[in-house]
């Protein structure tokens, strides 16, 4: 008599459960690994379920939600300082670009612009964060491959950074400073040449690293060839930040959406590289955060004088409307779609956020890799937890 | 003749050679040769060192009660609801002779849940008496969760470590406040 | 030590005793120094940080203080694992290092044994440590464990052809294999005729020098080699499911191993325990030869960890080629050279 394969099926499972054999070794897509929650590779509580054969990947499944805290819902219950503080915490280590879209979405719906002091501001912390984010995905990036001492230096000289960021809001990691209007205060005295004292160490710390980990032979051959994503596929994908531009696509939101920073008024460039590999998309963030001490030099230089806020009322009551804003942060493009109501706070907030859409090519990009290269991969790709679940 | 490259393996070592030079040596002059790695390396060696953050940190909210008036917009704008206010009102005798009595709210109780606190300043930066402030004192912790919920006479201890404002960078126009004292 | 330690007549089990407290010894304390300094202290101050201070005078008892944290914890056996090879496996690693040292001579006198094929049998043992940590990833029932240990299965055959090959340089140029003649033969040698202070064997072995600390590096599975220990990916490997005491033990052994093989490459190329202007059989040298030894496994040590602390790791089939597209053809021309260079000179 032969046996149904739903009957198969239950003979397999019944002696699973019994704990006689092995169900993952008699299918035959390969031993299943869980690099599950936790993990000392996956940035965070991410679960990447890969089967193997061997040692190379036949197909890796990716799932997210274990950081998933509510934010969309936790916006609709909070008024508009009170949002602004929470969502600092959704990309966490670059926290202020978090706060400009969706400040910059409310004032449009109420239809105020801030004053050319407080953009000119805005950008330069939004760079300083660029920074911070950037240079610790520097250390990292060698930590996850092996080298130990890169990410010392990393948080070395990150500190820099963070310092100025303190100084002038009071928070390292969760500025909350941005305000509908402008922002909470102004530069303390002396602010400018601290933040070009700290570029200049930023930039021994870029050639560093060039020198440590971008020049290392090993380093190299580790990332060069492995992962590469074509131009097409990433934008199919809705890829942005440095995994686009890492795959030779010439776009970049500071350049091509008009917020209102101070962007078109600087000389700056954007980097691309033709490649499409991991060594690709690592070269472009570390061209970005050189890139980004210079813009912050010549925000500095040039920063005009007068107030920080606009004239808006005490209570804030954001007129009726929608209005959707995306800028370019350190991770990709996030923007915050806000519906308002008329109410002190938004009625919906949705947040597209850079990296969930970042790891959606990580099932396709998986396939036939083998398993250091599922950790180069990710790194290289850089997400947040935070980011990616809100 | 090109100068030869160096390989990046060589490049990388001598990096790493060098921060193990600056952090053993980091004295210049006579006393070079002497390692002092304490000098060197970045590490604060708390508890017998400390570092002072910058006057605008967001260390702990004090509390000058002269000037709570009790209303209340600190606790309705937290976002965590973590401030607990409770007060009364009182009459207080006429400012002349002859005239009405006042009302004059006093306060009761005014805790922060500092296990609850996000440490925003949404309360701080919307009281309009000027009665809420930030230090930037850190060394708070208790052994106990429930511990951190710090009332009045503790708030108020912590008006003394508030720094005053600082001035502004040139080109600004904003007005150096005063806190009081 | 043919009876005689200090003029003292020693019965045949009184001298084992000796020999064995005296393996322990010379295992424990170089292992100890070499955490300390190296790990402890080395690689924080390429850090810019400070590393432990707080136990003890600049943290110096901070590896006792790890003992002890170690000793008292949980002994957690995996359900799944095989409990008679899991327990086993960290034993037969610490084995290959402690016989490791049999070889090793410390003073004119001072060994504990003077064999004739001293460093063919250092090598051989050296290989005995792969079986335990092939063990130990097939019985932690760990899927982690177990491509860890295939991993390092792979490696440390694949490594063990370069590591003896650029000794059968040195093996060539020295006329012997044992490990007292091989230091003898360093003193005694010469320079261009000059015979002052030798011929170390690094200066005409230099590229079997470098061949030999890559292979060594290979065989501690330290970065760039450490694919089965691989913390970022497979979160230490085949040593996964070990915790407390069992933990201590791979931990030393890795250390003390590193101190084997640096006091090895420090009696093949630098010297061993000799110094250049004093007689082979002083009997100083059987006090101070053991501290002129562990200077120079300090050394060489210094080189093992400062490439450890630098770089990433290769990939496994990136690590493969390297062994035997790169390093072997390299030391067998190495071999090929000392021999054309010995008949000729």
């Amino acid at each position: 008599m032969t046996l149904t394969e739903a009957q198969q099926l239950g003979y397999i499972n019944a002696q699973a459960a019994d704990g006689r054999i092995n169900v993952e070794l008699e299918t035959d897509d390969g031993m299943v690994l869980n690099m599950g929650p936790q993990h000392p590779a996956t940035h965070g509580t991410l679960r990447l379920v890969a089967r193997l054969d061997g040692e190379q990947v036949t197909s890796a499944d990716v799932m997210c939600g274990y950081m998933h805290r509510g934010y969309e819902k936790l916006c609709e219950v909070r008024s508009y300082p009170q949002v602004t503080t929470l969502v600092n915490r959704i990309d966490w280590l670059g926290s202020f670009a978090n706060e400009v879209p969706f400040i910059l979405a409310a004032e449009q719906l109420m239809e105020v612009e801030a004053p050319p002091r407080a953009m000119w501001i805005r950008t330069i912390l939004f760079e300083l964060s660029r920074i911070a984010n950037v240079s610790l995905f520097i250390g990292d990036l060698a930590l996850q491959l092996g080298a130990q001492t890169p990410a010392f230096y990393a948080f070395r000289d990150r500190e820099f950074v963070l310092n100025q960021i303190e100084s002038v809001t009071g928070g390292r990691f969760h500025p909350n400073f941005d305000r509908i209007g402008g922002l909470k205060d102004d530069l303390p005295k002396g602010w400018i040449a601290e933040t070009k004292a700290a570029m200049v160490r930023l930039r021994g710390f870029c050639d560093e690293m060039e020198g440590l980990v971008y020049g290392n032979e090993i380093f190299q051959t580790r990332t060069r060839g492995v992962g590469i994503i074509p131009a097409h596929v990433a934008q199919s994908y809705g890829l942005s930040g440095a995994n686009l531009r890492g795959s030779g696509v010439d776009w970049d939101l500071r350049r091509d959406a008009n917020v209102g920073l101070a962007y078109d008024q600087l000389d700056w460039k954007v980097w691309t590289h033709p490649d499409g590999d991991s060594y690709s998309r690592c070269w472009v963030r570390l061209q970005e955060v050189r890139e980004a001490t210079k813009i912050v030099d010549q925000l500095c230089d040039g920063l005009p004088g007068g107030g920080i806020m606009a004239k808006v009322p005490r209570i804030i009551k954001v007129p009726e409307g929608e209005a959707y804003i995306a800028t370019e942060n350190p991770l990709g493009a996030m923007g915050y779609y806000v519906v308002s109501k008329g109410d002190t706070g938004p009625f919906r907030v949705k947040i597209r956020s850079a990296s969930f859409n970042n790891i959606s090519v990580a099932s396709w990009l998986l396939r036939g890799v083998y398993v250091p290269d599922i950790i180069t991969i990710l790194a290289s790709l850089y997400f947040i937890l935070g980011d990616i679940d809100r | 003749m090109p100068k030869p490259k160096i390989p990046g393996l060589f490049t990388g070592m001598r990096i790493t050679f060098g921060e193990l030079i600056k952090t053993l040596f980091p004295r210049r002059g006579i006393l070079t040769l002497i390692p002092a790695p304490s000098k060197g390396a970045v590490t604060v060696q708390y508890p017998h060192e400390s570092e002072s953050p910058a006057p605008r940190a967001r260390g702990v909210i004090a509390l000058k009660e002269e000037n709570c008036t009790v209303c209340m917009l600190c606790s309705r704008s937290c976002p965590d609801w973590c401030i607990y206010i409770e007060g009364h009102k009182t009459k207080a005798p006429p400012r002349r002779p002859g005239g009405k009595e006042r009302t004059v709210s006093a306060l009761d109780r005014f805790d922060i849940d500092y296990a609850l606190c996000m440490y925003c300043g949404i309360c701080v930066e919307v009281c309009p008496f000027d009665a809420l402030f930030w230090s930037p004192e850190y060394e708070y912790s208790e052994p106990r969760l429930a511990d951190l919920l710090h009332d009045m006479d503790r708030l108020a201890e912590w008006m003394e470590t508030v720094p005053d404002f600082e001035p502004y960078e040139a080109g600004s126009n904003a007005k150096v406040r005063k806190v009081p004292r | 030590m043919d009876g005689l330690l200090f003029g003292l007549e020693l019965s045949y089990w009184q001298a084992s005793l000796l020999r064995v407290l005296g393996v322990l010894v010379a295992v424990i304390l170089p292992a100890g120094g070499f955490v300390y300094v190296f790990l402890f202290k080395m690689m924080s101050f390429m850090q810019s940080r400070l590393g432990p201070m707080e136990a003890g005078p600049y943290g110096s008892i901070q590896l006792l203080a790890e003992v002890g944290k170690f000793l008292q914890k949980e002994d957690i056996v995996p359900e799944r694992a095989d409990r008679r090879l899991f327990f086993l496996a960290p034993y037969i690693v610490l084995a290959s290092t402690f016989l490791l040292l049999v070889v090793m001579p410390f003073g004119p006198d001072a060994y504990f044994a003077n064999l004739d094929t001293g460093i063919f049998l250092a090598l051989g043992l050296s290989s005995v440590s792969v079986i335990g940590v092939l063990i130990a990833g097939w019985a932690s029932a760990n899927k982690y464990s177990l491509i860890g240990g295939l991993r390092a299965a792979g490696q440390l055959i694949a490594y063990e052809l370069p590591l003896v090959l650029a000794v059968v340089g040195v093996v060539i140029q020295a006329g012997t294999l044992n490990l007292q003649g091989i230091v003898a033969a360093q003193h005694q040698g010469e320079i261009f005729g000059f015979a002052g202070i030798g011929n170390p064997f690094v200066l005409t072995q230099l590229v079997g020098f470098f061949v030999f600390l890559i292979a060594t590096q290979a065989e501690l599975t330290q970065p760039p080699f450490d694919m089965p220990v691989a913390e970022s990916e497979i979160v230490t490997g085949y040593i996964t499911e070990y915790s407390g005491l069992r933990f201590l033990l791979f931990f030393i052994g890795e250390f003390a191993t590193a101190g084997a093989f640096a006091a090895i490459a420090a009696t093949l190329f630098l010297g061993g325990w000799a110094v250049p202007f004093v007689e082979l059989d002083d009997n100083v040298m059987n006090v101070a030869g053991p501290l002129v030894l562990f200077g120079k496994m300090m050394l060489v040590g210094f080189l093992i960890f400062w490439v450890r602390f630098t770089f990433p790791r290769f990939r496994e089939d990136q690590l493969q080629a390297f062994a035997w597209k790169y390093l072997i053809p390299i030391s067998l021309v190495n071999i090929l050279a000392t021999m054309v260079l010995k008949v000729a000179f």
